[in-house]
């Protein structure tokens, strides 16, 4: 049940939005995630968006991953 | 999938893990409190990796939830009138007697849903019927059947009412926390997504303990890994995150809100684990005609588990499943004996679908 999951936005009406998951397409209830936009991602619990996903700090992420050794440092701040 | 694939590189992973071998002095006990890292790590066999000791937590909502709970919905879901509607895996969680799917079997109108939304639009096609929704989960889920409660009172439904049994991740914490050995928890990346992790900043203060708020994928957990590793072997005890491109410090106002319009923070029983104060939600005075349990005065059920159920053990991380003598005998998914066999973010079903056995 805890799960959630990442997907892009296709669609947006009012609180309720069309999300894609891979190809899956679900009704989703965005009034957690006001600022989200059609194309942003966002991660879906229960049929809820209750996070943007931050596609800087995803990036960030893996790069200093795949700079190891050494890099890790810095996100553990 | 974008945002999943690139956190479950293999390549990546092998030298995270070489990190966390050369960085480990010694075999330290981490505790990931959610089932759904539990799930993870256990099906990848990270924790047979690496020379730390991973004790799987109690963020098993299914598993956590009061035997008596399961009892009255089963009360409930029993009257013809009603429509009993529930998240998919808490339907084979058994109760004293029996368990949701039987009772369907049985003839109960006992339906899935996927969001509690689903339950309020079931009330409103159903005039005629009581829609009854099933409120559990954590944090990450209280958001979600705020809502649905919110918008139930703003259309005026008067056939809706919730089941609730929500159960809050701190307060199990601590309670691990003044009992258990662990050296550094792992927090639940989505239960952060919506609360945040200034909670737990005067928690690894007064406990000297590390807190990596960490996601879910095999690099999300093995970075979380590392950060706590390394952070145990500087002596320092700091919440740090992982999980930063779906975690802010200050969580999601929005779905905070939400949570505490509809609910209040009350004592709370955990299933296997006993009552921990403040450690629940039940709904909030104005949204008392909502309850399940008044409007159906199923309040009086008690219960008794099963004797063979070690869970209590494996729910506070103090014994793993290989160590119950039912599991995998007398108690497999099939046929669970006890909560933390039937979900998928279960200790026990984890190991069960690992394929894990005693050794001989
Ligand atoms: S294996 Fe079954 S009986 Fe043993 S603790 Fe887990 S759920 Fe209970």
């Amino acid at each position: 049940m805890c799960l959630g999951v990442p997907g892009r936005i296709v669609a947006v009406a009012e609180e309720m939005g069309v999300v894609d998951f891979d190809g899956v397409r679900r009704e989703v209830c965005l009034s957690f995630t006001p600022q989200a936009r059609v194309g942003d991602y966002v991660i879906v619990h229960v049929g809820f968006a209750i996070s943007q996903v931050d596609e800087e700090e995803a990036r960030r992420t893996l790069e200093i991953l795949r700079a190891i050794p050494g890099g890790l440092d810095e996100v553990s701040r | 999938m974008k945002y999943l694939d690139e956190y479950r590189d293999p390549v990546l992973a092998r030298s995270l893990v070489d990190q966390i071998r050369a960085a480990a002095t010694r075999p330290w006990s981490i505790m990931e409190v959610c089932g759904g890292q539990t799930h993870t790590i256990v099906r990848q066999g990270i924790d047979e990796l690496i020379p730390v000791r991973m004790v799987h937590g109690p963020g098993c909502p299914v598993c956590v939830t009061p035997l008596e709970v399961i009892d009255r919905a089963l009360a409930i879901a029993a009257r013809p009138e009603v429509i009993f509607t529930s998240f998919g895996d808490m339907l084979r969680v058994p109760g004293s007697t029996s368990d949701l799917l039987s009772a369907k079997a049985r003839g109960a109108d006992v339906r899935v849903v996927y969001s509690p939304l689903d339950a309020v639009r079931l009330a409103r096609t159903h005039p005629e019927r009581e829609v009854v929704f099933f409120a559990v989960g954590f944090e990450t889920t209280a958001p979600a059947n705020a809502m649905a409660v919110i918008q139930a009172a703003a259309q005026r439904l008067t056939n809706f009412s919730m089941l609730v049994s929500h159960v809050l991740v701190p307060p199990a914490m601590v309670a691990i926390m003044e009992s258990a050995s662990v050296d550094a928890f792992l927090a639940a990346g989505h239960v952060c997504a919506v609360m945040g992790w200034t909670e737990y900043e005067p928690l690894a203060a007064r406990y000297r303990t590390p807190i990596v708020v960490t996601g879910f994928e095999p690099l999300d957990l093995l970075e979380g890994i590392l950060m706590a590793v390394r952070q145990l072997e500087e002596g320092r005890f700091e919440v740090t995150n992982q999980y930063a491109r779906a975690v802010r410090r200050t969580g999601n106002t929005a779905a905070q809100d939400a949570m505490r319009r509809a609910f209040r923070v009350a004592d709370q029983t955990w299933r296997g684990i006993g009552p921990i104060p403040a450690s629940g939600l039940v709904l909030a005075p104005e949204f008392a005609a909502y309850d399940a349990v008044l409007r159906f005065g199923v309040d009086g059920v008690t219960a008794t588990e099963h004797p063979g159920c070690i869970a209590g053990d494996i729910l506070r991380g103090t014994r793993t499943p290989l160590e119950c003598p039912s599991y995998g005998t007398a108690c497999t998914p099939r046929r669970p004996l006890g909560a933390p066999m039937v979900s998928a973010e279960g200790t026990c079903a984890a190991y069960y679908s690992a394929g894990r056995t005693p050794s001989p």
